[in-house]
């Protein structure tokens, strides 16, 4: 019968809260316990640097455009050597989404999503990070990577003198 | 005359016992109840204020004495700011007939264990949770706002519903009394507690107390994903806090109700009689406290159905029945 059917079930649903009293809490105490985020976990951004030390931003843009919120900006700047840098760079992690789509975007892989979230400040300005906050020593995911090694422009070999790179192509070649 | 002024400051006395007891104990029942519910869905619940959270209370009382006091403009002002007063004044009313222990001998005298011992002890308790209606209704008409407004005409209908089954469920017990005086009432208990004796009725009168209450699974005056916060929507600082506090004043006096209708009152093995008084208070509160974590909020006219197309009738039988048998059974 449905009274039957609907008693057992009201009563049921008692047994389940009650059994849940003299269970563990899923809470993380947060000050004095801390979980430690997977090392993917999209927390504020770092610029790496390639495996010899150098900066591996190219102040190319694409990780400004793609942003949703535009919080990046930077001034792109070239050394006597043809290695584009930024002159400066700023991400303001109040603005931030942490949407990851400046780390899709960038193509040498300098800027890079850290698992670091405890970035709360009183005063919104301080969470205005520049290059020197945002620079790390090392290259983050993927140490060896190093983007002028692939790019066939003569920064650290002369063009056309690193492994996987084909030769200048003769233009006159292509004509039919 | 020394008689007279002796009656008059034991009373006093008992009553300045009553009234800290019960409000400490409504003050300890907010953290109870947000620490137990917190626990059923695997929280902490407060935990930082003090040892384990106890200093929760405190700091919740000087939040909410600290916070603005607001009027809402084109209120009705006198009304507005009586109505929670009296929510927290009725409530704490009702404890004036609650025996909570048998009468002790001090000093040679008998004194009895209960502000007053009026010889209609349940009719005033009944009253009294009629009067109830008024501080919600009042609190929700004065607010001059919709929401407020409605979980007052909610409040009204879902408290006038409930307190027919309940009335009813306390019949059979003042049959098997034979008194309308309470401290009657717990003695006639004193071989097996009434919840045996009448079933039933304890399961009306459960139920139908915590629709008195307005708590979950029936707080619809309140319902606060439909209308924000229900008659006392328009409320803030020490002004909500007395809503608050009156709601947890009246599951104490609820719990005593039950406890001393059903549950037998102070009788019980070993303990001594005020223990075993409170541990069954307490009890009833816990159980109040676990079906707020357990069932979700009615619809109102799941409510208005269960009320009167279900309990009243089950009631009025159980009245009929138990009235049948005691005639043929005999006194
Ligand atoms: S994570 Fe998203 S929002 Fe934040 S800087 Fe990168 S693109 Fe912009
Ligand atoms: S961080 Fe990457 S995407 Fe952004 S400017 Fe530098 S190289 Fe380009």
């Amino acid at each position: 019968m449905n009274l039957w059917r609907d008693i057992k079930g009201t009563l049921q649903a008692y047994a389940v809260t009650f059994s849940y009293l003299f269970r563990k809490p899923t809470t993380i105490q947060y000050p004095e316990e801390r979980r430690t985020p997977a090392p993917r976990y999209r927390a504020r951004m770092v610029l790496t640097r390639d495996p010899d030390g150098g900066e591996r931003c190219v102040a190319c843009h694409l990780c400004s455009a793609a942003c949703p919120v535009d919080c990046i900006s930077m001034q792109a700047a070239e050394a006597p050597d043809g290695r584009r840098y930024a002159a400066w760079f700023r991400i303001n992690f109040a603005r931030c989404i942490f949407c990851g789509l400046c780390a899709e975007a960038c193509p040498t892989l300098a800027i890079q999503m850290s698992p670091e979230y405890e970035i709360c400040k009183r005063d919104p300005l301080s969470l205005v990070y520049e290059k020197e906050d945002l620079l790390i020593g090392d290259g983050g995911k993927d140490n060896d990577y190093n983007f002028y090694r692939h790019a066939g422009i003569g920064v650290v070999n002369p063009r056309g003198g690193n492994a996987d790179e084909y030769g200048p192509v003769d233009p006159g070649a292509l004509v039919p | 005359m020394t008689e007279l002024l002796i009656t008059s400051i034991l009373i006093l006395v008992k009553l300045i016992l009553v009234f800290a007891a019960v409000l400490g104990l409504a003050a300890y029942m907010v953290l109870a109840e947000r620490k137990v519910l917190g626990r059923m869905q695997l929280r902490y619940g407060p935990n930082r204020v003090g040892p384990f959270g106890l200093m929760q209370p405190m700091a919740d009382v000087i939040k909410l004495l600290t916070k603005e006091d607001l009027v809402p403009a084109k209120a009705d002002r006198i009304m507005f700011l009586i109505a929670p007063g009296m929510a927290s004044l009725i409530a704490l009313l009702s404890f004036a007939v609650v025996p909570f222990s048998p009468p002790i001998t001090l000093f040679g005298r008998t004194i009895p264990m209960v502000v007053c011992d009026l010889n209609i002890g349940l009719l005033y308790f009944l009253g009294l949770s009629s009067l109830a209606v008024y501080s919600i209704a009042l609190g929700g008409w004065a607010s001059n706002s919709k929401y407020a407004l409605l979980g007052a005409i909610r409040g009204l209908a879902q408290l006038i519903s409930y307190e027919l089954s309940m009335g009813l469920a306390v019949v059979p017990v003042v049959l098997t009394a034979k008194s309308f005086s309470l401290t009657e009432i717990v003695v006639s208990q004193a071989d097996w507690p009434n919840m045996l004796r009448h079933p039933l009725a304890f399961v009306i009168f459960m139920i139908s107390v915590m629709a008195e209450s307005k708590r979950t699974p029936f707080d619809l005056p309140e319902g606060e994903n439909e209308i924000v916060a229900g008659y006392h929507t328009e409320y803030s600082g020490m002004r909500f806090g007395l809503f608050f506090v009156g709601e947890y004043i009246n599951v104490i006096i609820l719990g005593s109700m039950v406890t001393v209708l059903f549950l037998g009152g102070w009788h019980g093995p070993l303990l001594p009689p005020i223990v075993w008084f409170s541990l069954k208070v307490l009890a009833v509160a816990f159980c109040f406290i676990w079906t707020r974590g357990t069932l979700p909020r009615l619809r109102y006219d799941q409510l208005m159905h269960f009320g009167w197309k279900f309990l009243i009738p089950v009631a009025l039988t159980n009245v009929l029945i138990t009235g049948a048998v005691m005639l043929a059974v005999g006194p």
